[in-house]
Parts: C-alpha cells; sequence; structure tokens
C-alpha cells in the first residue's frame, strides 16, 4: 500500500516537473519572437552605422549613389520604392474593392467558394513567377502597344504629361506597380471581403428600407462602417508592395536615378539589395545597403503596424457587439 | 422619378463594374498559369531531374536546385515549426490574455508581412558574416524565420478552435495542462497544425530573396550543409535574367515546377482545414 502511494507520488511529481519544462519552453518560444525582432533591428542599427556616421543625413537625401567613388544617398531607391508602390495601389484599391463587392454581393452563392479561392491563389504564387511573367510577357505588352499609347495621348498633356515621357523601354516604374498591383491584390481583397462581411445586417436592412439601391447601400452604408478596416487592409497592401523584392528586381530596371518619367527604369531600395548585397566590395557599400534594409524595415514596420493596429481594433469591436 | 432612374442604371453600372474586375483577377490568374504551362510544360523532360545546372550552350537540368530546394525548405521547417508550435501553444494555451502574448501576438502578425529579404540580410550579417562564408545551413536558418510566423499564428487559430469542454474534462479528471495539451488539444486539432506546417512549406518554399545572399548559389552537386548550396528560386533568377536561351527556358521550366508545389499544397492545406473545421465543432 505504502509503496504503492510512493510511485503515485512520484509520478505526480513527475508530471508537475515536465509541466514546469514545458510551460517555460512554450513561454521561450513566444519571447523568441520578439527576440528575433530586436535582433534584426540590431544588426540593422549596427551594419549601417558607418553609412551613416559617413554621410550623416544626407545618406536619406543625397541623390547618388556611386560604388567606385563610395558615395552613397539613398533617395533615389527611396523614391522608387515609394512610387511604384503608389501606383501598385492606385491599379489594386479600386480592383480589390470590385472583387470584394462583386463576391459578397452579387455573386452567386456557389461560385462564392470557388472564385475567393482562384483569388487568394493570387497570393501563394511565388514571387519570382511573378517576376518572370513579368519580364517576359507583360513587359514586351506594356512595351508594344499600352506605353506608345500613353506617350502619344497622355505625354502632352498639362501637369501629368511629364510622367509620361520618354522611349517605351518595357521595363521600369510603371511595370513595376503593374506586377506589385497584381501582387497585393488577394491581401486587400481577402481584408477588403472580411470587413464587408462583418457589416451589421440591421443596418443594411434599414437602407434597404429607405429603398436604398443594393449600390447606395455598398457605398453609403457599408463602406463607412467599415472605413477603418478598408484603410487597415490598404495598408497591409502597401506594406506588401514596399518590401517586395524578387518581383520588382525583374522588371525595375536597376538604374540608380530619380526619374518623372513613369515609364523610366529606375530602381527600388528591396532591389538595390537583391542586386548588390552579395557583390558589395568594400564595408562602406555593405554598410549603405543595410542603411537601405533599415529605412525599409522603418517605413514598413510602421505600415504594417498601423494597418494591423487598426484592423486588430476592428476585430476586437466586433467581438464585443456580438 | 428621374433621381430613381438614376440611381438604378448607377447601380447596374457599379455592379458591371465589380464583376469586370473580378473577371480581371481571374484572367490574370489564367494568364500566369497558362504561360507557365506553355513556356515550361514543353521543355520537361526527364533531363530536368537527373542532369545539373549547366553551363550556358550546353545541356543540362535542374537537379542540384530541386535537391538543394527541398533540402534547405525541409531543414527551414525542421528548425521553424517546432519553435512556432510552442510559441503559438503559448498564446493560445498558457499566455492568452497575459500582456506578454498580446505583444507577441502583434509583433507576430507584423513580422508575417515583412519583408523578406531582411531576414536575408539579418541573416547574412549573423551567420554568413561570422562564419566567412556562404552556406545552406544559413539558407536553412534564414528560411526558418520567414517560416515561423505563419507557424504561430496557425497553430494559435487552430488551438483555439478545440473546444474549451474537452480542455475542462481533462483538467477534471487530474491531468496537468502539458498533459491535456499533448493528449487532447494537440490530436484534437492535428489537422489542423497539419495545415500549418503545409502553408509554412508552401510559403518558404518559393522564397528568393532570403536566399540570395545565405545559401548563394552552386553550379555544381552538393550535399554539404556547410557549403553554398544550389536552390530552385535562385538558379530561375539567375538563368532568367541572364542573356542565354537555354538558362531562359530551365527558369520557366524551374518557375512551372515551384508553382506547381506551391499550388498543390496551398489547396491541399486548404482542403485538409476546411475538413477540420467540420470536425471540430460537429454541434454548430
Amino acid at each position: 500500500m505504502n509503496s504503492q502511494v510512493q510511485t503515485l507520488k512520484a509520478r505526480l511529481q513527475r508530471e508537475a516537473r515536465i509541466e514546469g519544462v514545458f510551460r517555460t519552453a512554450t513561454k521561450a518560444s513566444a519571447i523568441f519572437v520578439l527576440v528575433l525582432l530586436a535582433g534584426v533591428i540590431v544588426s540593422l542599427v549596427i551594419g549601417s552605422w558607418p553609412a551613416f556616421k559617413t554621410f550623416k543625413f544626407a545618406f536619406v537625401t543625397g541623390e547618388k549613389w556611386n560604388p567606385v567613388t563610395e558615395v552613397f544617398g539613398a533617395l533615389a531607391p527611396l523614391y522608387g520604392t515609394v512610387a511604384t508602390s503608389v501606383i501598385a495601389l492606385l491599379i489594386a484599391v479600386p480592383l480589390s474593392f470590385g472583387i470584394a463587392v462583386f463576391l459578397t454581393e452579387t455573386c452567386p452563392r456557389w461560385l462564392r467558394g470557388p472564385i475567393s479561392m482562384a483569388i487568394e491563389l493570387l497570393a501563394s504564387v511565388p514571387s519570382i513567377v511573378y517576376g518572370i511573367w513579368g519580364l517576359f510577357v507583360l513587359a514586351p505588352i506594356l512595351q508594344h502597344t499600352i506605353q506608345p499609347w500613353m506617350i502619344e495621348h497622355l505625354g502632352p498633356l498639362p501637369v501629368i504629361g511629364g510622367l509620361f515621357k520618354g522611349p517605351p523601354f518595357g521595363i521600369g516604374l510603371l511595370t513595376a506597380g503593374v506586377v506589385l498591383a497584381i501582387m497585393v491584390l488577394p491581401f486587400v481583397t481577402s481584408v477588403m471581403r472580411e470587413v464587408f462581411r462583418m457589416a451589421p445586417l440591421s443596418l443594411k436592412e434599414a437602407a434597404y428600407g429607405l429603398g436604398a439601391t443594393q449600390w447606395n447601400v455598398v457605398w453609403d452604408v457599408v463602406l463607412p462602417w467599415s472605413r477603418a478596416g478598408v484603410i487597415g487592409g490598404i495598408m497591409l497592401g502597401l506594406g506588401r508592395a514596399l518590401g517586395e523584392t524578387m518581383a520588382v528586381t525583374f522588371v525595375i530596371g536597376n538604374s540608380h536615378r530619380i526619374a518623372t518619367s513613369l515609364l523610366a527604369p529606375s530602381t527600388t531600395i528591396s532591389a538595390s539589395i537583391a542586386n548588390e548585397f552579395a557583390e558589395a566590395e568594400g564595408d562602406l557599400h555593405t554598410s549603405a545597403l543595410i542603411g537601405l534594409g533599415l529605412l525599409l524595415f522603418i517605413l514598413t514596420f510602421c505600415v504594417i503596424a498601423g494597418a494591423r493596429f487598426l484592423l486588430m481594433r476592428l476585430e476586437r469591436g466586433s467581438m464585443q457587439r456580438s | 422619378m428621374n433621381t430613381l432612374l438614376r440611381r438604378r442604371i448607377s447601380n447596374v453600372i457599379a455592379f458591371a463594374m465589380s464583376t469586370l474586375a473580378t473577371l480581371i483577377g481571374l484572367a490574370v490568374l489564367v494568364a500566369i498559369l497558362w504561360t507557365l504551362l506553355s513556356r515550361g510544360f514543353g521543355a520537361l523532360s526527364t533531363t530536368v531531374f537527373t542532369q545539373m545546372t549547366p553551363a550556358p550552350g550546353s545541356n543540362g537540368g535542374l537537379l542540384n536546385a530541386i535537391f538543394g530546394s527541398l533540402v534547405m525548405t525541409l531543414l527551414g521547417i525542421v528548425i521553424g515549426a517546432p519553435i512556432g508550435l510552442l510559441a503559438g501553444t503559448y498564446l493560445a494555451e498558457y499566455g492568452r490574455r497575459t500582456k506578454l502574448a498580446s505583444v507577441v501576438r502583434f509583433i507576430n502578425d507584423v513580422q508575417l508581412s515583412a519583408p523578406s529579404i531582411i531576414m536575408g540580410m539579418f541573416v547574412y550579417t549573423l551567420v554568413v558574416a561570422t562564419m566567412g562564408h556562404f552556406s545552406a545551413i544559413a539558407g536553412a536558418i534564414a528560411l526558418s524565420m520567414i517560416a515561423l510566423p505563419v507557424m504561430v499564428r496557425t497553430t494559435e487559430d487552430m488551438l483555439n478552435l478545440v473546444p474549451k469542454s474537452m480542455r475542462d474534462g481533462s483538467a477534471g479528471l487530474g491531468a496537468q495542462p502539458w498533459r491535456t495539451i499533448m493528449n487532447i488539444v494537440y490530436p484534437a486539432a492535428r489537422n489542423g497544425l497539419v495545415t500549418g506546417v503545409l502553408l509554412s512549406i508552401a510559403r518558404i518554399s518559393g522564397e528568393t530573396a532570403p536566399l540570395l545572399f545565405t545559401a548563394l548559389n552552386n553550379q555544381f552537386w552538393n550535399s554539404n550543409l556547410n557549403k553554398p548550396m544550389a536552390n530552385l528560386p535562385v538558379v530561375i533568377f539567375q538563368f532568367a535574367m541572364s542573356p542565354y536561351k537555354d538558362w531562359q527556358q530551365l527558369a520557366w521550366v524551374g518557375a512551372l515546377l515551384i508553382t506547381l508545389f506551391v499550388l498543390t499544397l496551398s489547396i491541399a492545406a486548404r482542403a485538409i482545414s476546411s475538413l477540420f473545421g467540420q470536425h471540430s465543432n460537429p454541434g454548430e
């Protein structure tokens, strides 16, 4: 009898010991996620220190990027990164909105699953595939048909004309923007679809009761109600577009200059890093590239954190209501 | 009457536009898949799987690149998945409403969409610069860090689907929480956890940017983890950007292979998770 109690006690103690170990292991893994981020920040700051020390603030405002004379300014890739992302959003947001409206309102129920799955598959196509497709399929189409049309018809216009000047290269800001638009489309669409679905039915029914058309309900009731979520979704897409590397590297043309024309080759932060980092000669060049990485990190972190914050608040709000 | 007509017309136009937007989205997907099939499928032959990447102008395949991709993806998952599983378990079970859990949840969500090239740079400074050379193990570490947030997120979501009553029942029998998690929660969420692993594999098997300056590339067969290793994404990048027609051809074959692999995995993950959804809440 006594020995049985003994073994039971030993067993319980063992269970409790494992509990302690397991609990610690899960907590340590969770903390590891934070440590990883801290490690990334520290390594970027240390790595880019020489570049910032040499060029001071001119590293951000300087336009010249010359590995031979070792003068590095990040303005051109920064401009390229922001310009391509803005083009991407200008194309992707209206399309995503249309698709989300179609999926939540127009689409027959049986088609909803297949279509949303097809759109989401766009998100799982690897970015290198977008790159090779953009270079060999999209760029020639843009070069031979769309860009000449733009140069002829949009080029002479006042104010915006300057955006469509110069020879049609095929590769450049516009092409990168179009490829990015396709890549962020599924992310923006899926967030918009989710928040549209969260709109309270009673609100929509009240609007229908007042004689609103379906479009009135979408535009004047559902959209204002889900504004925060829609903005969150767009920012999430922006975060993706800013940091996307391979697809852009294929079609941006890799030219370190600030071009006013959208048809001209340019570069982005991520494309510069991808093209130069492995072959960087000299510590200052490497440091300048890590400095670009730091700028990209700060940019994307702010945008994505803002997006997550908006979406998280919305989720919590809808949970409290239901 | 006039405004009513106008509103009806704008209604029709708006929904026509939304249908058009959907058609454009679907057309792009079809266009990409069609290009891959038409350019890659014709060149798909057994030599792709039996020969090494060639020098320009000679014949060859992608064997070393396929092998390298499989090795590094597998290794990336073996490193990343357990940490992600444990961290996700903390968020869903032990941490739940703690301050730490909400910070980790937020940071993890941010890392989920953070640029992967920055992970590549981080691993470069951490591993490659310290060891003094590029290596397959550095590539695997970079991939594991990209798989980690996917695992954390799906694990937490899937464990949250397991009804609380099952945990209470186990606790009522005197089981410690770890026993409940191991013997009740994990088995109940098994399909969901498999989905998480599949999604992580899908996510990292197409990743190129973090491999560019960690695993680099290797024109020859290499099974030494301490040396640069060929991998499909970087080979596709290098070959597609080259001026050689036969290299570009192989790049298309590689792109087709990777896309088929990733799409199959994502569809499988979806199928498994929808099955899981039905099993976990039979009452709802």
